[in-house]
């Protein structure tokens, strides 16, 4: 049975309150870290562990926390980045609802270890009933000494407070997090300066994801070598994914990253296998973002390797053959499922979701949208395809967040390994539309058939 | 004024702007929507100038800057829910209802909004209403949910 360190104890009844928690051997790392341990150390026990953001980008923790400026009478500040609106994730909002408490004590852990005196946790806005749960369970922390000032007599301070955003993607971008956070509109700013230096009030500040801050506690429990011993290479200890699409068993999984993604998709311990008996056609292991693998490339890589669920392996082969771990959004898709129609909801999901400050992004990504959706309504032409192709590339790279490349690498990959399918569509336009969906838009509801 | 308070609190001297999104959530829920004067009393409350609340309100797609039905349903629309068949249970909301994406019924009580993934891709299709979660609709679940609000046109939204 693979070892869980963050969802062990999620199933147990009433581990959202404190009694159970703490019964349960929480903010055990609390404890061990204000008693036994310097912030310098916990930031050790951190670069050991090799444990790497789990927001997205892959980043180890550790050297990011080493980079937090300290200049003199400043505070600094620690970001728990629970925006989670990459599609395809849903991961922290599980972790958050069924164990608040992990997540706060981890905030303490972290905080400590950055010097941090008050922290925030910002939460996208449309998990307001998960803001009150965190709030309450804050309330409870300061209640039994866990926050606030002088924690356990160690000379530690801490206030810990939540703060909603209002439906924005941009928000999780961690530059945007910080100008959402005061208040203002989510425009990402221009780096550098990096947060770690001037961040949120101009002050130095770490933005991590809530899983990332979540797996601080088993690393301090049990040591940093200990957790760098699950895994492989460099994709050590535990990963949630969140897996949806077509699968019969869609849910929030926690692996021991050293699995096969033939194994998360098919065994009945994970997805349990394609619903409704349908062929593989193509996944997305990693969150909306990130590159469509056709099924030939999902469960082995081009050079013929089985394919893991780690860091290197889904990256396997680049841009070319390869995609990303990413957030850990895991989407299947059966042999039914439309390419085109697919990249074009994500493009317009990205076009919405673009903050408009610069021209590529702004301007591509609605051009993009409008393509795809000629083509996927029967109106394209084949030169669209190339166009497409142009467009992504001239976005890719010259903006001033990830946002441009997060929506450009979804159409670059389905061209990439779809292009038949693309084709398809301007040979066959009224085919798609008629297979798959029945949706039509001069078609009354009640003439649909499922 | 309350709850107000306890908000700007969270922040140190001089940062009460970062208040700000989370009173436009109260203020929302208190009064339906954003209108001008709402949002120049918020200013009033925080001390900002009107401008900054409302580039703050016309960014963030929760905030609703005219006016909306009791009951909002939020439909996600994205991929994930795609395919789990979201497209359908739009369609069949707004035969239901007889109204497109973003109208209200001319009784008040709905509005149909289409809005991006809200993290509950692995339970879709679904819906939000006020805080709540609807998840693996079906046209019956939604026939349901659309007769327990008729009676009902109560959501709770930020607590309130
Ligand atoms: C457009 C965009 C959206 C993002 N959304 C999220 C998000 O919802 N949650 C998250 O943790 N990180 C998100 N990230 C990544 C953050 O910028 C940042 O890298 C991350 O929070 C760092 O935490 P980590 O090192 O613990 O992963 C996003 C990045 C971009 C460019
Ligand atoms: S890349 Fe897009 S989202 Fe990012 S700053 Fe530029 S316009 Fe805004
Ligand atoms: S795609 Fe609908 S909740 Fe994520």
């Amino acid at each position: 049975m693979a070892r869980k360190l963050l969802l062990e104890n999620a199933h147990i009844e009433g581990i959202h309150t404190y009694d159970v928690y703490r019964k349960n051997g929480g903010y055990r790392s609390v404890e061990k870290a204000l008693k036994s341990m310097s912030p310098e150390d916990v930031v050790e026990e951190v670069k050991k562990s090799g444990l790497r953001g789990r927001g997205g980008a892959g980043f180890p923790t550790g050297m990011k926390w080493g980079f937090i400026a300290k200049p003199e009478g400043v505070p600094r500040h620690l970001l728990c980045n629970a925006d989670e609106s990459e599609p395809g994730t849903f991961k922290d909002r599980y972790l958050m609802e069924k164990i608040p408490h992990l997540l706060i004590e981890g905030m303490i852990v972290s905080s400590f270890a950055l010097g941090a005196n008050h922290s925030y946790i910002y939460i996208r806005g449309e998990y307001m009933y998960v803001l009150r749960i965190l709030e309450t369970a804050i309330a409870e922390a300061y209640a039994n000494g866990w926050l606030g000032k002088n924690i356990m007599g160690s000379g530690f301070n801490l206030d810990l407070s939540v703060s909603p955003g209002a439906g924005a993607y941009i928000c999780g971008e961690e530059t945007a997090l910080i100008e959402s956070l005061e208040g203002k509109r989510g425009n990402p700013r221009m780096k550098p300066p990096f947060p770690a230096v001037r961040g949120l009030w101009q002050r130095p500040t770490v933005v991590n994801n809530v899983e990332t801050i979540a797996a601080v506690v088993p690393i301090v429990n049990e040591g940093g070598d200990a957790y760098a011993q699950i895994g492989i290479g460099r994709s050590t200890g535990t990963k949630l994914i969140s897996a949806g699409g077509n699968i019969n068993k869609p849910g929030v999984y926690e692996i021991e990253m050293n699995i096969t993604v033939e194994e998360f998709i098919y065994s009945d311990t994970y997805c349990g296998g394609i619903k409704n008996g349908k062929k593989l056609k193509a996944c997305v292991p990693g969150g909306s973002s990130v590159p469509i693998l056709p099924h030939y490339l999902v469960s082995k890589t081009a050079a013929g390797q089985d394919r893991l669920m780690t860091y290197e392996s889904l990256s396997d082969g680049g841009f070319a053959t390869g995609s990303m771990l990413g957030s850990g959004g895991f989407i299947v898709y059966d042999e039914d499922q439309c390419i085109v129609r697919n990249t074009w909801n994500f493009t317009r999901f990205y076009h919405h979701e673009s903050c408009g400050q610069c021209s590529p992004c702004r301007e591509g990504t609605g051009w993009m949208e409008k393509v795809l959706h000629r083509l996927e309504n029967g109106h394209g032409k084949i030169e669209d395809i190339d166009l497409l192709w142009d467009i992504q590339r001239k976005i890719e790279g010259n903006t001033i967040c990830p946002l441009g490349d997060a929506a450009a690498w979804p159409v670059a990959s389905a061209i990439r390994h779809f292009r038949e399918e693309f084709a398809w569509h301007v040979k066959e336009p009224k085919a798609c539309l008629e297979r798959n969906y029945g949706l039509v838009a001069d078609r009354t509801f009640e003439t649909v058939t499922a | 004024m309350k709850e107000v308070g306890r908000i700007t609190a969270q922040f140190p001297e001089g940062m009460q702007k970062s208040a700000l999104l989370r009173v436009l959530h109260l203020a929302q829920a208190e009064f339906g929507w954003l209108s001008v004067p709402v949002m120049d009393y918020v200013a009033r409350l925080l001390h900002l100038n009107p401008v900054e609340v409302y580039e703050v309100a016309t960014f963030y797609s929760m905030y609703d800057t005219k006016p909306m039905g009791k009951v909002k349903l939020e439909v996600c629309r994205t991929g994930p829910c795609m395919i789990e068949g979201a497209e359908r249970i739009v369609k069949y909301i707004e035969y239901k209802l007889g109204i497109k994406d973003s109208e209200t019924t001319a009784d008040g009580v709905f509005t149909l909004k289409t809005v991006e993934c809200l993290g509950a891709c692995g339970y879709a299709p679904m819906l939000q209403a006020g805080e709540k979660f609807h998840e693996h609709l079906t046209e019956a679940k939604v026939d349901e949910l659309i007769e327990q609000y008729k009676a009902n046109p109560v959501v709770n939204y930020m607590g309130m």
